[in-house]
C-alpha cells in the first residue's frame, strides 16, 4: 500500500496541490480586482503558444513553452486592440471573441500535428494529466525520498511547479504594498508611485506563469477553477485580507486532496470500475467548497449592512442613521 | 482648433516662473479619445492658499487635479509642484481621490487604509511596524475615527469613510493636499469635521486644493477659486473671482440666475473683507 501510494499517488498528489496553492494566491488578486476572467483569458489564449512552441522545438521544455505562451499572449492583445478599434466593438467583446478563436486555434494545431510521443492531446489541453505523472522510481516506497538516484527521476513537473509556487510567493511578498495599494485604490497608488500599473502588469505575467506551470498537471480549462473557487470562497469566510489568503490556501489543498482522493476512489466505492479524471474532481470540490462558503460562510449572514441595520453601535447611533440617509439624498 | 502654446513667461521655464508655488499648470491639455476635456489650462495656485475647483458636471475637474499628478495622461501642458517636476515633488503632495473611486468592500480595515498614507516612509521590501501603526492612529484620532481603527471599511457610512481617505493624507504628511470632492454625500457633522482638519492644516502653511460641488459653501470655505469647464473662465481669490457674472459664464444657462445671485460674493459679501 505505501509503495503504491508513493508510486502512484504521492507525485500527482504533490503537483496538484502547488497547481491549486500558486493559482490561489494570485487568484486572491484578481478577485479583488474584479478581474477573474483574466485567468479565464490567459489560460486560453497560452494554449496555441504552448502547442506551437511543441511544434517548433520538439519538446515540451518548460522554456520553449513559456516563450510561446508569452508570444500568444502579446499576439491576443493586440489583436484585441485591433478588433476592438477596428470592429468598433466593446472590450468584453473583442475579448471574448480573441480568447475563444486563440484556443480553438489551439485545439486545431494540436490536432494536426503528431504529438503522439508526448502528452500533448486535445483531452490533455482540456483536463490535464494529473494522474500519469507517476514516479516509477519510487518502487522503494517511502524510502525512495531518500534516495538521489530515485529523486533525479521526480516528473519534471515536480520540481518545477514548486519552482513557480516559491516564485509567486516571492512575488507577492516583494510587492505586497504595491499590490494591496493598487489593487484597493490605483488612482492614490499612481499619485505615491506604487506604480499600479506595471504592478498590474506583473501580476498577470505571473498568472501565466502559473497557468502554464500549470497546463501540464490540469490543463488549460479547469486551471480557471483553480485561481477562481478558493479565493472566492475564502472571500466569504474573513473582512481581512492575509487572513483570506491563508483560507484560500486552506480552501485549495483541501480542494487538491480531496479531488484526487475522489478521483481516484471514489467511482470504485460507487461500483465504477474506473477512477474519473482528478483534474475534474478537483475543480468540482472546488466548486462545491465555494458553494458551501456561499451558504454558511461568516460573510453570508452580513457584517456589514445588515449589522448596520440591526444593530448601530449604540455610541454613535443618531450620527449613523442621520449620515445614511443623507447619503440616499446624495 | 489651434494648439496649444507652452510658451512660460519671459522664455524662463514654469518652474523658474512660479517656484514657491505648490502647483502651477501652463497649458495643460486632456482627451478621451476625440473629445477634449480640458483645453489649454494655466492655472498658478498661491502657496499657503485655500483653494476651490469649481465648474458644471462634465467640466473636467476631476479630470484636471489628475492630470496636474500626472495620474491620467495630457496631451499638452507643463506641471511644476514647488518649482520642480511633479516626479521629484511627489512626496510633497498627498491626493484624496473621489470616495466613489474605490470598492469599499475591499478586505481592509480602518487603520490599514490609513496605513497606505505611509507607502513612501515604510519603503520597499519593508512591513508596517508598530511606529507606523501608532502614527495611522494618531491621523484618525484628528478626524475623529481612531475608535474604528479595526473595523473593516465597509462597515463605515459615507462621511466616516471620507474621514478615514482624509486620515491617509493626513499621514501623508505633505505640504499640499488635493482633494476631489471630499464633501460629496457626506453628513453634516463631517463636513465640519474636514473642514476644521483643512483650516488647522491651512494655519498651518499647507496648502488645500480641493474639488468642490457645493457652491454655497465656497465663500466660507475657501480664499481661491478656479473656475473651470473645459477651460478656464477664471481665477482668483474668491471675493474678486467668485461673482455672479463668472458664475455664469462657468455654468451657461445650466444654473438658475436667482441661485447664482444667491451664492455669488455679492456687494455685501466682498465687503466681509475675507
Amino acid at each position: 500500500m505505501g509503495t503504491d501510494f508513493v508510486v502512484l499517488s504521492l507525485v500527482p498528489l504533490a503537483i496538484g496541490i502547488l497547481v491549486c496553492v500558486s493559482c490561489a494566491l494570485l487568484g486572491n488578486f484578481l478577485v479583488l480586482r474584479r478581474q477573474s476572467l483574466i485567468g479565464d483569458a490567459v489560460s486560453h489564449v497560452v494554449l496555441p503558444g504552448i502547442v506551437g512552441a511543441f511544434i517548433v522545438t520538439g519538446t515540451v521544455a518548460a522554456g520553449a513553452m513559456l516563450l510561446g505562451a508569452g508570444i500568444a499572449a502579446v499576439l491576443a492583445v493586440l489583436l484585441i486592440e485591433i478588433v476592438r478599434r477596428v470592429g468598433r466593438v466593446e472590450p468584453g467583446a473583442a475579448m471574448g471573441v480573441v480568447f475563444t478563436t486563440f484556443f480553438a486555434a489551439g485545439v486545431l494545431l494540436l490536432e494536426q500535428s503528431d504529438t503522439s510521443s508526448v502528452h500533448l492531446d486535445v483531452e490533455h489541453a482540456l483536463y490535464g494529466n494529473l494522474e500519469s505523472l507517476i514516479w516509477l522510481a519510487g518502487s522503494a516506497g517511502w524510502a525512495a525520498l531518500l534516495d538521489p538516484a530515485a529523486l533525479a527521476a521526480l516528473p519534471p513537473q515536480l520540481p518545477r511547479l514548486a519552482l513557480v509556487t516559491f516564485a509567486v510567493v516571492l512575488f507577492l511578498l516583494v510587492f505586497w504594498k504595491e499590490l494591496v495599494i493598487g489593487t484597493f485604490d490605483a488612482t492614490f497608488a499612481e499619485s505615491v508611485g506604487a506604480r499600479p500599473g506595471p504592478v498590474s502588469f506583473a501580476l498577470i505575467v505571473m498568472v501565466a506563469v502559473a497557468a502554464v506551470a500549470a497546463f501540464d498537471a490540469v490543463g488549460s480549462i479547469i486551471v480557471i477553477a483553480m485561481f477562481i473557487c478558493p479565493p472566492a470562497s475564502a472571500r466569504l469566510m474573513t473582512d481581512r485580507l492575509v487572513p483570506q489568503l491563508a483560507w484560500s490556501v486552506v480552501f485549495a489543498v483541501v480542494s487538491a486532496i480531496a479531488g484526487y482522493v475522489l478521483a481516484g476512489y471514489g467511482p470504485l466505492w460507487l461500483g465504477a470500475a474506473y477512477s474519473v479524471s482528478a483534474a475534474g474532481m478537483i475543480a468540482t470540490v472546488a466548486g462545491l467548497i465555494l458553494a458551501l462558503a456561499c451558504l454558511a460562510g461568516p460573510r453570508r449572514f452580513g457584517t456589514r449592512t445588515a449589522a448596520r441595520r440591526r444593530r448601530p453601535p449604540p455610541r454613535r447611533a443618531s450620527h449613523h442613521q442621520s449620515s445614511i440617509s443623507n447619503s440616499l439624498q446624495v | 482648433m489651434s494648439t496649444p502654446t507652452l510658451i512660460a513667461d519671459n522664455g524662463r521655464t514654469l518652474g523658474e516662473s512660479h517656484p514657491d508655488s505648490p502647483l502651477a499648470v501652463n497649458g495643460l491639455t486632456v482627451s478621451y479619445g476625440e473629445k477634449p476635456v480640458l483645453f489649454s489650462i494655466d492655472f498658478v495656485v498661491p502657496k499657503g492658499a485655500m483653494v476651490a475647483i469649481v465648474g458644471p458636471n462634465g467640466a473636467g475637474k476631476s479630470t484636471l487635479i489628475k492630470a496636474a499628478l500626472g495620474i491620467v495622461p495630457r496631451i499638452a501642458g507643463e506641471v511644476t509642484v514647488f518649482g520642480a517636476p511633479y516626479e521629484k515633488a511627489r512626496h510633497r503632495i498627498a491626493y484624496v481621490p473621489q470616495r466613489a473611486s474605490v470598492d469599499w468592500d475591499f478586505p481592509a480595515t480602518v487603520r490599514d487604509v490609513v496605513l497606505m498614507g505611509l507607502y513612501r516612509e515604510i519603503g520597499f521590501l519593508r512591513f508596517a511596524g508598530r511606529r507606523h501603526r501608532e502614527r495611522a492612529l494618531a491621523c484618525l484620532e484628528r478626524v475623529g475615527m481612531a475608535a474604528f481603527a479595526d473595523r473593516q471599511i465597509g462597515q463605515l457610512s459615507g462621511g466616516q469613510q471620507q474621514r478615514v481617505f482624509l486620515a491617509r493624507a493626513l499621514a501623508q504628511e505633505a505640504d499640499l493636499y488635493v482633494m476631489d470632492e471630499p464633501f460629496a454625500g457626506v453628513d453634516a457633522a463631517t463636513e465640519r469635521a474636514i473642514i476644521a482638519v483643512l483650516k488647522e492644516l491651512n494655519g498651518a502653511g499647507k496648502t488645500i486644493v480641493c474639488v468642490h460641488h457645493d457652491l454655497a459653501t465656497v465663500p466660507d470655505y475657501f480664499d481661491h477659486v478656479l473656475l473651470v469647464n473645459v477651460r478656464k473662465i477664471a481665477d482668483g481669490p474668491v471675493a474678486t473671482t467668485f461673482t455672479s457674472h463668472n458664475l455664469q459664464a462657468t455654468y451657461g444657462g445650466r444654473l438658475a440666475a436667482a441661485h447664482v445671485e444667491e451664492v455669488a460674493v455679492g456687494r455685501e459679501a466682498a465687503g466681509e473683507g475675507r
